[in-house]
């Protein structure tokens, strides 16, 4: 206990030095965690609104599906595995899909489309596709009418109003015929023109009519409340249903945007680095000063009779008291300005924020309140600590007495 | 007698391999119990360098210094450490009370170090701060006291360990007359009613006066050593 008093005390011999050091510790912690904060909000919206525009942060598909995108590779509906992944504590929605290609024509127009079967009640909870609607109306409740929605660019290559009537020919289960005609009732916006020209919504029963394809589906789509446990809750899904299944995060579905999001978060973590460096250096720099100035009186203390061992451990004391007051300081600045960020985020504007809306996503930054931020953060600080303190320790593991103590 | 120090052929040189300095010069001393010492000479003539010996702050290049039937070369560096903490105390010329501390903490810094009772260390605290008249500056920070209650606080934080010996280095060379014959009252006091062992290095007359033996060392050799109060006997060595 008094040897904490003692390097306490320590600390305190410098008042203005000591502050300054704290200082520059608070800085880089409030730094760092704003940053680290804003960045994983970034993320996460972007993530957010990426999966909900089509993915799902998860899907479930019959095992060799993704491989090999065909209807003959498609699922019989389970409930029972409905059952177990609705359950799921991760997941907050889930909505079944039939997927193939069709050919849709109208008067002497034909394009090449892709045709997707939804729950209609489900669908909205992932993608919020009955917001999309530009004109004419979503589905109803339970639709089983042969109604169909079509995005906007495709009806506009077909020259297709909402009311009238397109004709689907394609290849359906096991090769059978599928052809059926459909009413529009409404045509839908997506920002990327390779869904915005291309897609063709069905009522889930009427697009597993129209392929010949009753009771199957080619895909599970999973929503959750976060993805940070993305992979765990994968895997747990897949043990919950059995190896007949393949569960895919979006990562894997999706390679390019986790890798786009690795590299951005690597840059920012070569600055934090930097950061950090730099504060390091401030903080040796502090360190040799301390050494230099307090050499006589290390020695005086061993030559009286405290042990090198017992010196090095308050010296180890006063430099995690140093670093640990600095970090706490920075963590408890940085909870008011993060939380600022995230009740009013970055908010862009003109070109960008088109851009982002085009697509469907809102050109809002978020910063992120996960406290896991604020304790990694304070663990690099403490590490950084830690790493320093070992200069004062090896410097008093080499003391010797009369060096030290020579006028 | 009960001899405290004896020191046998005692060799320190300096730079061995650039240019030798033999600091102390085959040295054979012996202390008894209770004596109040003075080791005197010019600047260089290894008075600091025979006390860092006899105090186990460095260690002889041959000869043997044994303190209280322990041979001190002999032992290890953790085991020095302990030793000095155990038997022997220092007073250092520029008083080295630790700044951040009171005068009582750095007194009780010693006693802490040897884990003894925390009641027995406030009593001895309080014992010792009488013996060196300064019970109303026990909370008193070191840069708020003359050099001189620096000093005094410095003898108290060598004595606090009840040392076999106590080994002063010009103890007296940064303070006014005042303050240094203060000084020595206290010390001679100690000397004479715990008969704790005193050695002091110094230029200073006023401590030379005061000492019962005085031993003079001439490029690190003692070129004499006199005993006065006791025996009034003087012999050349």
């Amino acid at each position: 206990m008094w040897l904490l008093k003692l390097a306490w005390k320590n600390l305190w011999r410098n008042r203005s030095r000591t502050l300054v050091t704290q200082s520059a510790i608070s800085f880089a912690v409030l730094l760092s965690v704003t940053t680290s904060s804003l960045q994983d909000g970034v993320f996460d919206h972007f993530v957010r609104n990426m999966v909900s525009y089509y993915s799902g942060y998860i899907q479930v598909h019959k095992v060799g599906y993704w491989e090999q995108q065909i209807l003959d590779n498609a699922a019989v509906r389970n409930t029972a595995v409905e059952s177990v992944i609705a359950n799921h504590p991760d997941v907050n929605a889930l909505a079944s899909r039939i997927e193939s290609y069709a050919l849709a024509s109208v008067d002497e127009i034909t394009k090449g489309c892709v045709v997707i079967g939804v729950e209609p009640d489900a669908e909205p909870q992932i993608t919020q596709l009955d917001q999309r609607v530009a004109s004419g109306r979503y589905f109803e409740h339970n639709d089983q009418r042969p109604v169909a929605l079509l995005s906007e660019g495709l009806a506009k290559r077909l020259q297709l109003p909402v009311g009238d009537t397109v004709i689907l020919i394609s290849q359906g289960y096991h090769g059978a015929m599928a052809a059926g005609k459909y009413r529009v009732i409404g045509l839908v916006r997506f920002g990327s023109p390779e869904l915005n020209d291309q897609v063709l919504y069905l009522p889930l029963p009427v697009a597993q009519a129209f392929f010949s394809a009753e009771n199957l589906v080619t895909s599970y789509v999973l929503s959750l409340a976060t993805d940070k446990n993305l992979e765990r809750t994968a895997a747990s899904i897949h043990r919950s249903i059995g190896q007949e299944y393949e569960v895919m995060t979006w990562k894997e579905m999706m390679p390019e945007v986790d890798q786009h999001i690795q590299t951005d978060k690597g840059t920012m973590y070569i600055i934090s680095g930097i950061l950090y460096l730099l504060i390091g250096f401030g903080i040796f720099g502090t360190l040799l000063m301390l050494m230099a100035e307090r050499k006589y009186e290390l020695g005086m203390l061993v030559a009286i009779g405290m042990k090198k061992q017992k010196l090095m451990v308050v010296l180890l004391i006063e430099s995690v008291l140093n670093v640990v007051v600095g970090c706490v300081a920075g963590m408890l600045a940085s909870v008011p300005v993060v939380w600022y960020l995230h009740v009013h985020p970055i908010r862009f504007s003109g070109e960008l924020a088109e851009a982002y809306q085009r697509f469907g996503f809102e050109p809002v930054f978020p910063a992120s309140t996960d406290g896991w931020l604020f304790v990694v953060q304070g663990i690099v600080v403490l590490a950084m600590g830690f790493l320093l303190s070992l200069y004062p320790l090896l410097k008093v593991w080499r003391l010797d007495v009369v060096t030290a103590m020579r006028k | 007698m009960d001899t405290i120090i004896d020191a046998h052929q005692v060799t320190k040189t300096y730079n061995p391999k650039a240019i030798p300095v033999m600091a102390v010069n085959d040295v054979h001393m012996h202390i008894e119990r209770g004596e109040f010492t003075a080791l005197v000479g010019p600047s260089g003539s290894g008075k600091t360098t025979l006390l860092n010996l006899i105090g186990g702050l460095d260690k002889p290049d041959t000869g043997s210094i044994v303190i209280h039937g322990t041979d001190i070369t002999r032992l290890s560096a953790n085991q020095l450490i302990d030793f000095r903490l155990r038997n022997i105390g220092f007073v250092f010329q520029a008083f080295n009370l630790i700044p951040v501390l009171s005068a009582r903490e750095n007194v009780e810094l010693i006693m802490q170090l040897q884990r003894a009772p925390k009641a027995e260390i406030r009593k001895r605290a309080a014992i010792l701060f009488d013996q060196i008249g300064l019970t109303d500056k026990m909370d008193t920070r070191p840069a708020q006291l003359s050099g001189g209650q620096q000093q005094r606080v410095a003898v108290a934080r060598a004595l606090a360990s009840r040392p076999q010996v106590v080994l002063a280095d010009e103890p007296t060379a940064n303070l006014d007359s005042k303050s240094a014959s203060n000084l020595l009252d206290i010390m001679s006091k100690l000397n004479r009613e715990e008969n704790m062992t005193f050695i002091f290095s110094t230029h200073d007359q006023r401590v030379i006066e005061r000492a019962r033996r005085v031993i003079t060392l001439v490029d690190g050799k003692i070129a004499s050593d006199t005993a006065r109060v006791d025996t009034s006997h003087r012999h050349d060595v």
